[in-house]
């Protein structure tokens, strides 16, 4: 009983072999269930994503259970086996229990920490569930993955700086301003990236959009998107007055606002904070204005340079996340182990022993008067019904069988064996 | 039994002041309500110290340094707690309570005895006057710490470099507002304390202004926060300008208090 994976993702594989690989769709459940149908396999889960395709196995010897999975692989999808063989990893066992652990806390993702794969670990594994291709060993590996990928988001801060540039820009917005939907925004011209970010601004909340173009008619579309109000470029100094966030990328060679500019309109705000954001190539907006009282001006360099360090921080943060996972594979394997019927056994005996001896002594506590020979007795009685009541359980433990696993989970669970076993064998 | 509720308060506080300035480092929401258990604590057991002398004492117990340090105290961590209830500002407490324990502190290290009432001090103006100054002194000293909140956060926002606390501090636009709102209460109450001190020394000593150590700085004090509202009022000064008069302020309510007792002797010198 191993738990093994084979998979790829964004690191091994070029977006057209993740696409032809991809389970999607009636391809899934097809895809798992003749997975677990593989003689070598007794539970499977697939995890399909834009990222990665990773399959998860509970195999009892992993050499001839990779062989028959990439034989499965390069069938179904049609996918000849010296493209396949580049493209895959292979873990088993402990690796395999912590790569696992890795994905669901999104250490494997492409941006780290991004939210996303926990969602789609889940469904992978609730869509196992149903289908019914889980049992023992990958429910629990699952179910710990999940907590695990909680107990990093909840200790470490893995998720928590934007790691984009108009996630940045809103952020820097929420540290600015109390709250977005009281504020009105303006966009000085129309890049692309500009509508960009101003989608994301809008999501958030503002409460007015006014448009500046240069072509007025463009302007006038663009407001119909955005539900906002088009004014003439000309104005935009005037509008400023009573803007408070600013998007500018109007692709003119040169500067549009200078400072001097700028410190009239401050004044006219009554230096209201006012939140500027420039990201057109080369520069429109003077970087100077950033000296003036209240106003804060953020080029493109500058947000990639938050981005960037917010990526960092992630990356620090993600050392951490390491270190959690080093303790959850710990218990998995602790509790991995206790699945073999050796400790189960063992646990099982002691525990009846330790009845025994406790249902002993409170007799022999409540007769006194009991002879030598009479407690021989009762001690011989007591360990013939113990031994009568373990032997069978014992024997069945002792006999190989297909669903071993199931059986010694079971039995822990009827007479109450919890934690972890005893290590000796 | 007064004097075991004080020390009792007093390490409470320290024990608040020390997780808030562990917060800064690491935070999470345990270590916040953890820091904010010991204060409440703190508070709880410092009100029965403060009433259990004006119980021995049979008046108000705000006549010596000891005192009124304790009460200035009092009347900022009320002042913290209100504001910590109502808008939740991430971080403020770091900013409070280590002050709060200084002040605390300070108060410890004073003579501690309580005299009998100089005739001067036995008025009714007692209470009002001490009453309206420390709270408004109270306010002062949020305003300082929002005030030194504030700057941090600018400086974060000002520089690009988002550093550790920025995500934890509030935004800009809060700081800056709770600022204004504290020292438009604390301001009025200032005001009627000053009032309030001449009417009572007119009664006492048969003028209303002597030109004191501690009328003339109290008058300092005034006008830096009159300017501070004026030039918001008039001209729109906010943000860091409005921070950085905040901190002022308080450096001269602070000498108001400690420097011109310790320092300049005059007539109104018990507190």
């Amino acid at each position: 009983m191993k738990v093994l994976v084979v998979g790829l993702n964004h690191k091994t594989a070029d977006i057209d072999v993740r696409e032809k690989l991809a389970f999607n769709g009636p391809k899934l459940e097809d895809g798992l269930l003749r997975i677990k149908r593989l003689p070598e396999v007794k539970e499977a889960v697939v995890l399909s994503t834009c990222n990665r395709v990773e399959m998860y196995a509970n195999v009892k010897d992993t050499q001839k259970a990779v062989e028959s999975i990439k034989a499965f692989i390069s069938g179904f999808h049609g996918i000849d086996r010296g493209a396949l063989d580049k493209a895959l990893y292979i873990y088993d066992n402990a690796d395999a229990v912590r790569h696992v652990f890795r994905v669901a806390s999104s250490l494997d993702s492409m941006v780290v920490g991004e939210p996303q794969i926990l969602g789609q670990m889940k469904d992978a594994f609730e869509f196992a569930l149903e289908k019914k291709a889980t049992g023992v060993l990958l429910n629990r590996l699952m179910k710990k993955a999940i907590s695990v990928a909680k107990r990093v988001r909840t200790e470490t801060r893995i998720a928590e700086n934007a790691v984009s540039i108009s996630f940045a820009a809103v952020e820097l917005a929420k540290k600015i301003f109390t709250n977005l939907s009281e504020k009105s925004f303006m966009l000085l011209g129309a890049g692309e990236m500009a509508e960009l970010a101003a989608k994301h601004l809008m999501s958030s909340g503002v409460k007015e959009v006014i448009i500046a173009n240069r072509t007025y008619d463009r302007g006038c579309e663009l407001a119909k998107e955005f539900n906002g109000r088009a004014i003439k470029y000309e104005d935009f100094l005037y509008e400023m007055i009573r803007t408070d966030i600013v998007i500018c990328s109007t692709g003119a060679p040169t500067y549009v606002l200078m400072k001097g500019q700028m410190h009239r309109v401050m004044k006219e705000r009554r230096h209201r904070p006012v939140f500027i954001i420039d990201i057109s190539l080369p520069r429109n907006i003077d970087p100077e204005i950033n000296n003036l009282d209240n106003v804060y001006l953020y080029d493109i360099d500058d947000l990639q340079g938050v981005v960037d360090s917010n990526i960092l921080e992630r990356k620090k943060e993600a050392d951490k996340a390491e270190k959690i996972i080093d303790e959850e594979i710990e218990t998995f394997l602790k509790w991995q182990s206790s699945l073999d019927s050796v400790p189960t056994i063992v646990a099982l005996r002691d525990m009846a022993e330790e009845i025994k001896e406790e249902e002993l002594e409170r007799l022999i506590n409540k007769l006194p008067d009991l002879g030598e020979k009479e407690k021989k007795a009762i001690e011989y009685m007591a360990t013939a019904i113990v031994n009568k009541l373990i032997h069978p359980p014992t024997i069945a433990l002792k006999e190989g069988c297909e669903d071993k696993d199931i059986l010694v989970e079971t039995i822990r669970r009827l007479y109450g064996i919890n934690g972890e076993a005893k290590t000796e064998k | 039994m007064g004097v075991i509720l004080f020390e009792v308060a007093l390490t409470f506080y320290f024990a608040a002041a020390i997780i808030s300035v562990m917060e800064l480092f690491k935070g999470t929401k345990a270590t916040s309500k953890f820091m904010l258990s010991f204060a409440v604590l703190g508070f709880v057991v410092h009100t029965a110290s403060i009433i259990f002398r004006f119980v021995s004492a049979g008046h108000i117990p705000i006549t010596n340094l000891h005192e009124a340090s304790s009460f200035f105290s009092w009347c900022i961590v009320l002042i913290f707690f209100f504001l910590e209830y109502r808008y939740r500002l991430g971080l403020l407490g770091s900013f409070i309570m280590p002050l709060v324990f200084i002040l605390m502190l300070s108060s410890s290290i004073l003579p501690r005895e309580i005299k009998p009432l100089s005739p001067v001090l036995q008025s009714y103006w007692l209470s009002i006057h001490t009453l309206l100054a420390f709270l408004g002194n109270a306010a002062f000293a949020i305003a300082f710490g929002i005030g030194i909140m504030y700057l941090i956060q600018e400086h974060y926002v000002k520089s690009k470099h988002l550093g550790g606390l920025f995500q934890r501090l509030p935004s800009l636009q809060t700081l800056d507002e709770i600022n204004y709102k504290l020292i438009t209460l604390g301001f009025p109450l200032l005001t009627l304390a000053i009032i309030t001190g001449a009417l009572w020394a007119e009664s006492a000593w048969g003028s209303y202004w002597r030109w004191d150590p501690k009328e003339v700085w109290s008058l300092i004090t005034w006008f830096i926060y009159a300017l501070v509202l004026h030039v918001r009022l008039t001209a729109g000064w906010r943000g860091r300008r409005a921070a950085i008069l905040s901190i002022i302020g308080f450096i001269a309510v602070l000498f108001t208090f400690f420097g011109v007792n310790l320092l300049l002797k005059g007539l109104h010198s018990f507190v």
